[in-house]
């Protein structure tokens, strides 16, 4: 019976090319350009077999543009691949595949409404009855097994990726990908949605798929994973290859090397002066999309003067946490006060008017309108007030100078105020934004993923003016997946976990220790006391 | 760690209970009290205490079910109420569609009570007429499926009917054959089929837009040439040869079913074959899960190396094969001849079907019958004079469809990138 077995287990056409026989690619002089847009200049890059390779560098380096070239997905303007030495050209991730190279998007590609086997199986299916393609569900599933054993990745191929947490999902990629028998992984940015436990976990499942003699490459701007993982590390900025170093380089060096000059990552600010409570919210909770209790039962008070930060693995509340303040979505149950008056049943607009600021974390979705101009985008809060106009009409002239002048102050980069927002830079969007919502006095900022894709210049400066608000008596809640970002800027953190605050703590304690938080693990004290 | 996510989870569900109560079952197990109420209170009051006939031939005489109106539209009322009420109740998953089935069809016989109570409704020509109606619609739905599975709004099959049904009767009158006929019908369906693919997923254009565009030119095209060329000559382009009814010997002697099912024509075969394979195709096949996967998340299926527009292109055009049969149904089985506007908004109701169905092909199929239903009995009624405004009952399918679309029965989902062009960042 076990001899019946093996049969059906020899496949033909994908196993054709020798699992265990490693590949080298070679990248040359790679160039891709956006209009005036230069992403990728000349980029050089080997990757040897067996190689954990990691490209460092910052959001919107041009990381990605390469490894979409790699997959198939883009087309380079000028350059060539190598594959085992050979030259390719590959029009779509369909000629990638066959030649042995798979990607795992930072965007997971799978389809929700599917199960965990159908999306392994899509594109690559097992099918038998000829050219009517009827679908082999119970060799899909094997194979999906199988490859879940072989490397030890586990999946249940019969669950539903919309119920699967995003680690499960990234595992599905995973195995998706190694199920068509590449033997060059790519990884763009695994890490962003994972705990810190998650990410030990995948550095492990990196490092043994290295030693089975698949190439990985690992797309990051984590200079520690780096560190713990890479066997050689390209760095690059601005489109541009800027150095290769090894493991044994220091953060230091290597930041410098991603950035360009010697940053501080810290955000220098003087200690906090909390003042009056601003904000308090209790016993909140609010549903998700799907009627989901995304937060459950949150209590925190934001004070004049301080910055509240709340660090968390994104997903786990404070997406809704901060709609649910800002008014944008219904709570379930309790309260949200501004200076004592509840702000519950208040429309976005009344929130807004009695002295919030907000920064949405969605920038392209919430924050601005694309194709209007920076100056509309900057009145978007006042356009029907005065001086920018009452209930009928506009007033282009102070819209104008308006603009002239908060451009200026604001340092955003745009040829001129009447440029759509849509063509500036990440980080300059970001600043029309943080513009607009700094320009009117406040009594509480909020600010989520203040810096997400934002160019290091623009980062330092948005943080200033974060720091320049609370400095002058705002109470500042600041909402960031990145604990760096928090840290700097937070004078008391508070850690969200699966829509709870499990700790209010000082930027000053050991990172690891709120990583650990971050993670849904409180220490052995704070367990006894909350079992009292 | 482990004791504070349990005591989450227990949490959570204890709190959502309350909202899980008004589930889909519940729901509709409400709306059926209500209407059950309404149908023994109102329909048994209104009805005369005389007897209703539903008789198994075409006419009064022979073999009838025959019941007392009166107590009849109470009696049926009454059973509505109680399927309702088993719902509410809450009964085992296997259960519910049946209920749910029984409250509705015992709430359309109370109404046929009262409607019928001194005189008689033949039933077999009630449920053919049904069919035959419906066929239109189950063929547009089918289009519909087919193009909006893989991310494609339709809202063309007026059009593609209309292009059908002239194509049908011009080329089948010319060459005097049926089957010239069909095909060329198949032909005006793919043309506009075409046109909405390539605007749509080469051109990018508003898909819904494209689609009513495209009406408006079939109507404008077929509207000319019938003017200029068909109505003044009407034997030499617009007498074409009407499709045969086939009896198939023995299973059409079974009685009611047979003669619905078993004795009509080759069009009726095609849709029932069509909603089966379109069905086994979607969900047990390649090309239905990258369909589909297309449909959801093109991104995603073009990064393991599926052709997204190809896909896109193919389907769409299938679904211009079906719809240019379904219209094809107009000239070669219902009228015999091409009028201006023949289709007469069936492409609409075929659209409503396909979302009432919820983009699935059994679903479509008992929408379209569902609505075929409601067509002949407005006819029924308007012949007999009934009380009712027909108009009520011509009004069904929009009301059911804006029942459905607000999620009155449950969730109606549409394919995530329905109506999406595909673009390659």
């Amino acid at each position: 019976m076990a001899g019946r077995r093996f049969q059906f287990l020899v496949r033909t056409p994908q196993r054709s090319r020798s699992q265990e026989i490693p590949l080298r690619l070679e990248l040359r002089g790679i160039t891709k350009r956006f209009g005036d847009l230069v992403a990728n200049d000349r980029i050089d890059i080997t990757v040897e077999p067996g190689e954990v390779h990691a490209l460092l560098g910052e959001n919107g380096a041009g990381k990605s543009t390469l490894m979409n070239q790699l997959y198939g997905l883009l087309q380079p303007d000028e350059g060539e691949i190598l594959v085992d030495g050979e030259k390719k050209v590959f029009r779509s991730p369909r000629d990638a595949i066959s030649a042995g190279i798979g990607m795992v998007h930072q965007h997971f590609m799978l389809v929700p409404v599917f199960t965990v086997a159908e999306n392994i199986a899509l594109g690559a299916e097992e099918v038998r009855g000829g050219p009517l393609g009827w679908l082999d569900r119970r060799r899909n599933k094997r194979d999906v097994l199988e490859t879940s054993k072989r490397y030890g990745l586990p999946v249940d191929p019969d669950a539903l990726i919309e119920n699967l947490p995003v680690g499960a999902q990234q595992r599905v990629e995973i195995v998706k990908a190694l199920t068509r028998d590449v033997d060059l992984l790519i990884l763009d940015e695994p890490t962003a949605v994972l705990t810190p436990q998650e990410t030990d976990e995948l550095l492990a499942v990196m490092r043994s798929l290295a030693e089975t003699g698949k190439s990985i490459v690992f797309i990051t701007h984590k200079l520690r994973e780096v560190k713990a993982i890479a066997d050689k590390i390209t760095v690059i900025r601005r489109g541009r290859t800027v150095g290769t170093a090894s493991p044994d380089t220091s953060e230091e060096e290597l930041a410098e090397l991603m950035v360009g000059r010697d940053v501080s990552l810290e955000v220098t600010k003087t200690p906090s002066d909390p003042g009056r409570e601003v904000l308090k919210v209790s016993g909140l909770i609010v549903e998700d999309d799907r009627g989901v209790r995304a937060v459950d039962g949150v209590d925190l008070v934001v004070r004049s003067g301080e910055v509240l930060g709340i660090a968390g693995v994104q997903g786990n509340g404070q997406t809704e946490l901060v709609e649910a303040i800002m008014g944008l979505r219904p709570s379930r149950a309790g309260t949200v006060e501004l200076e004592e008056k509840n702000l519950a049943g208040r429309t976005t607009k009344q929130v807004l008017g009695a002295g919030v600021g907000y920064v949405p974390e969605d920038r392209s979705l919430d924050g601005v309108i694309k194709d209007f101009t920076v100056a509309e985008n900057l009145v978007l809060d006042l356009y029907d007030r005065a001086p920018f106009g009452n209930r009928v009409s506009l007033n282009p002239k102070a819209i104008a100078d308006s603009a002239r002048e908060r451009v200026e102050r604001f340092d955003i980069r745009t040829s001129s105020p009447q440029s759509t927002v849509g063509t500036l830079s990440g980080g300059n969007q970001q600043k029309v934004v943080v513009a607009r919502e700094m320009s009117r006095p406040l009594k509480l900022l909020i600010a989520s993923q203040p810096t997400r894709g934002v160019d290091v210049g623009s980062i330092e400066f948005i943080h200033n003016q974060i720091i320049h608000e609370r400095d002058i008596g705002t109470a500042v809640l600041v909402v960031s997946s990145e604990l760096d970002e928090v840290v700097g800027l937070a004078d008391r953190i508070a850690v969200m976990y699966r829509g709870r605050i499990l700790a209010v703590v000082s930027p000053d304690m050991p990172r690891e220790e709120i990583g650990l938080l971050m993670a849904g693990i409180t220490s052995p004290a704070q367990e006894a006391e909350e079992s009292e | 760690m482990s004791g504070v996510s349990t005591a989450t989870v227990e949490e959570l569900t204890e709190a959502s209970a309350p909202s899980r109560f008004w589930n889909r079952e519940r729901r509709l197990g409400a709306a059926l009290v209500i209407i059950g109420v309404i149908a023994a209170a109102f329909f048994g009051s209104l009805a005369p205490s005389e007897t209703a006939r539903f008789t198994l031939s075409e006419n009064a005489e022979g073999a009838a079910l025959s019941i007392n109106g009166q107590l009849g539209a109470i009696l049926f009322g009454v059973i509505t109420v109680a399927a309702g009420a088993a719902l509410l109740a809450g009964v085992a998953k296997r259960w519910q569609t049946t209920l749910l089935v029984l409250g509705i069809v015992t709430f359309v016989f109370s109404f046929l009570c009262w409607q019928v109570a001194g005189k008689f409704l033949p039933l077999v020509d009630t449920l053919s007429g049904s069919l035959e109606l419906a066929l239109p619609l189950i063929l547009g739905a089918l289009a519909g499926v087919l193009g909006e599975r893989s991310g494609v709004v339709n809202v063309a099959i007026e059009g593609q009917f209309l292009m059908g049904a002239f194509g049908a009767a011009l080329v089948g009158t010319l060459a005097t054959s049926v089957w010239a006929g069909l095909i060329s019908a198949v032909v005006g369906g793919v043309i506009i089929a075409a046109l909405l693919a390539v605007l749509a997923i080469r051109f990018l254009v508003d898909q819904v837009v494209v689609g009513i565009v495209l009406n408006l030119l079939a109507l404008g095209v077929t509207g000319f040439l019938y003017e200029r060329l068909m109505q003044p000559d009407a034997i030499k382009y617009n007498s074409p040869p009407r499709l045969p009814e086939w009896r198939i010997p023995g299973l059409a002697d079974i009685p009611v079913i047979g003669p619905v099912l078993f004795e009509t024509n080759l069009l009726v075969w095609l849709a029932l074959i069509l909603v089966f394979v379109i069905h086994f195709g979607l969900t047990r096949t390649r090309w239905g899960l990258r369909t589909r996967a297309v449909g959801e998340h093109p991104t995603a299926a073009d990064t393991v190396g599926i052709r997204v527009r190809g896909l896109r292109y193919l389907n769409v055009l299938m679904g211009g094969v079906v719809a240019g049969i379904g219209g094809a149904y107009f000239t070669l089985v219902a009228t015999g001849a091409f009028n201006k506007n023949l289709t007469a908004g069936a492409g609409f109701i075929a659209l409503a079907a396909l979302i009432f169905g919820r983009w699935t092909p059994f679903g479509a199929l008992g929408a379209a019958l569902f609505f075929g239903f409601a067509q002949k009995l407005a006819n029924y009624l308007g012949a007999v004079g009934s009380p009712v405004p027909n108009q009520f009952l011509n009004m069904l399918p929009y009301i059911a469809t804006i029942v459905a679309v607000a999620g009155l029965v449950g969730r109606v989902r549409a394919p995530a990138a329905d109506g999406v062009p595909y673009v390659k960042s």
